[in-house]
């Protein structure tokens, strides 16, 4: 019910208030409805919910995220990391 | 900008399986200095599926536990609202749309996927926006929209309902079920036997509310709580940052969504939302029972788009109570385990449900169903 899919915007069509979107190579429609006139730009990330934009995914809030977990990364040793991905090709397949 | 953000690793940036372990190792550090057990409510049902599926509740240490919140629209919805839409549908020339898994959710009479066993025509829609499409080409049909849903999906239902009045259709109507989620929680505080330490805060419910709408569980309530996104790295690390305010003896709102989440939310949102919708004096919850304020229905000039109102002879009002062995009650209020239930897995399974939570995929029965070898 509450799942969202981040995706990126490809197009906007300001007659409908549709953006076309593409959800990880797959491109569809999403209303506009939800999000202030003008704020949504073709590049942007965003959460689709239910067929609307619910908010954009601020980028570089996302890089930071990303940069802080290869920082822990680099803080397990050589033998933990080559644990966790023992572990994790048994778990995650 | 450093550099260019990729789409992929919006997905897989946050299921790194060694990010995981990282921070499960993070965890367990935080977890020595613990002075007690703690458990953690993950209010959303859409976070008890992210653990079960990753197995995140496997990783943890012995003295942190999950346990799992009301945050499922659908397990939620009692019997008598179910009851509605099985007679709605049941009405000569109605059409009644949902979404989700309500189809399945039995009522006192079946399902609505029974009802349309027997004829009624029940459709399901992926965008609440395809409901309109429907009722332009059944211009001589009622078509009758089952809104459900949390802060997340009330938006939606808003927008619908302005291009209803923009474009001047006549023949949609709407049965209102859309609830809220601090209500819920703060019963859920209120009762001194609960075993609740901390929360995992919902994410796409953020998205829309902002953050601030848990400022008086911190503040007031002295609980921890950290709004998460809903990948499993989001998960373990709010887990972790939970801990860390533990040991830290801080007690804050904080949001490891802030990809995405704000203090203030999506003020056009909020805007549609206020436009249409009032409060509910009460709402009975499946489970829980009555909760002041906790659900919306339309505002009284909007009456003519309300079916409770339009159709108010047919609408029986009495409270009806679940199946006598399911325990769904006290798994939404965090006291049972899914496990702790006699039927679990017997005589109640996701194609023979007995109670709500078995039926949503994103209910605490259905997830440890699927994810725990059970299929």
């Amino acid at each position: 019910m509450c799942l969202s899919i981040p995706s990126r915007v490809t197009k906007i069509d300001k007659t409908t208030n549709t953006a076309t979107v593409d959800t990880m190579g797959v491109s569809r429609e999403a209303s506009l409805d939800l999000m202030q006139e003008g704020s949504v730009k073709v590049g942007d990330y965003v959460l689709i919910h239910v067929g609307f934009i619910m908010n954009k995914i601020d980028k570089e809030d996302a890089l930071l995220s990303l940069e802080a977990f290869d920082e822990i990364l680099g803080r397990m040793d050589d033998d933990e990391l080559q644990q966790s991905i023992i572990d994790s090709d048994k778990c995650f397949q | 900008m450093s550099r260019e953000l990729e789409l992929k690793e919006l997905y897989f940036g946050f299921r790194n399986p060694q990010t995981i372990k990282a921070y499960a190792k993070l965890i367990e550090e935080e977890s020595k200095k613990l002075t007690r057990d703690v458990n953690i409510m993950e209010v959303c049902g859409g976070h008890t599926h992210t653990i079960m599926k990753y197995g995140l509740n496997q990783i943890l240490p012995k003295n942190v536990k999950f346990i799992h919140g009301p945050g499922c629209p659908v397990c939620v919805m009692p019997k008598e609202r179910i009851d509605h839409a099985y007679i709605l549908a049941g009405q000569k020339d109605v059409i009644l749309i949902t979404l989700g898994d309500m189809i399945k959710v039995p009522g006192s009479h079946g399902s609505l996927q029974d009802a349309r066993a027997k004829g009624a025509d029940v459709r399901f829609v992926y965008s609440p926006a395809d409901t309109l499409k429907i009722a332009l080409q059944n211009p001589d049909k009622t078509v009758v929209f089952f809104a459900i849903g949390f802060e997340t999906t009330t938006p939606m239902t808003a927008a619908l309902i302005e291009q209803v009045i923009k474009n001047d259709i006549k023949n949609l109507l709407f049965h209102i079920n859309h609830v809220t989620v601090p209500e819920p929680m703060r019963v859920l505080l209120d009762d001194e036997t609960n075993k609740i330490d901390a929360f995992i805060g919902p994410a796409h419910v953020s998205v829309i509310s902002g953050s601030k709408i848990y400022d008086e569980f911190a503040q007031k309530y002295k609980k921890p709580l950290v709004v998460s996104g809903f990948e499993p790295v989001d998960v373990i690390k709010s887990l972790y940052m939970i801990l860390k305010q533990f040991n830290e003896k801080r007690c804050e709102v904080e949001v490891e969504y802030s990809r995405s989440v704000t203090k203030e939310g999506n003020t056009e949102a909020q805007k549609l939302n206020e436009k249409f919708f009032e409060r509910r004096e009460h709402f009975r919850w499946r489970g829980i029972g009555d909760i002041s304020k906790s659900a919306l229905k339309l505002r009284d000039e909007y009456s003519w788009l309300d079916v409770e109102a339009v159709y108010k002879d047919i609408l029986p009002d009495q409270k009806i109570d679940d199946h006598k062995l399911c325990i769904c009650g006290d798994i939404l209020k965090g006291k049972a385990n899914p496990k702790d239930c006699k039927v679990f897995g017997k005589a109640c399974k996701p194609q023979t449900p007995l109670g709500s939570c078995m039926v949503s995929s994103e209910g605490a029965c259905a997830a440890y169903y699927k994810y725990g070898n059970l299929l």
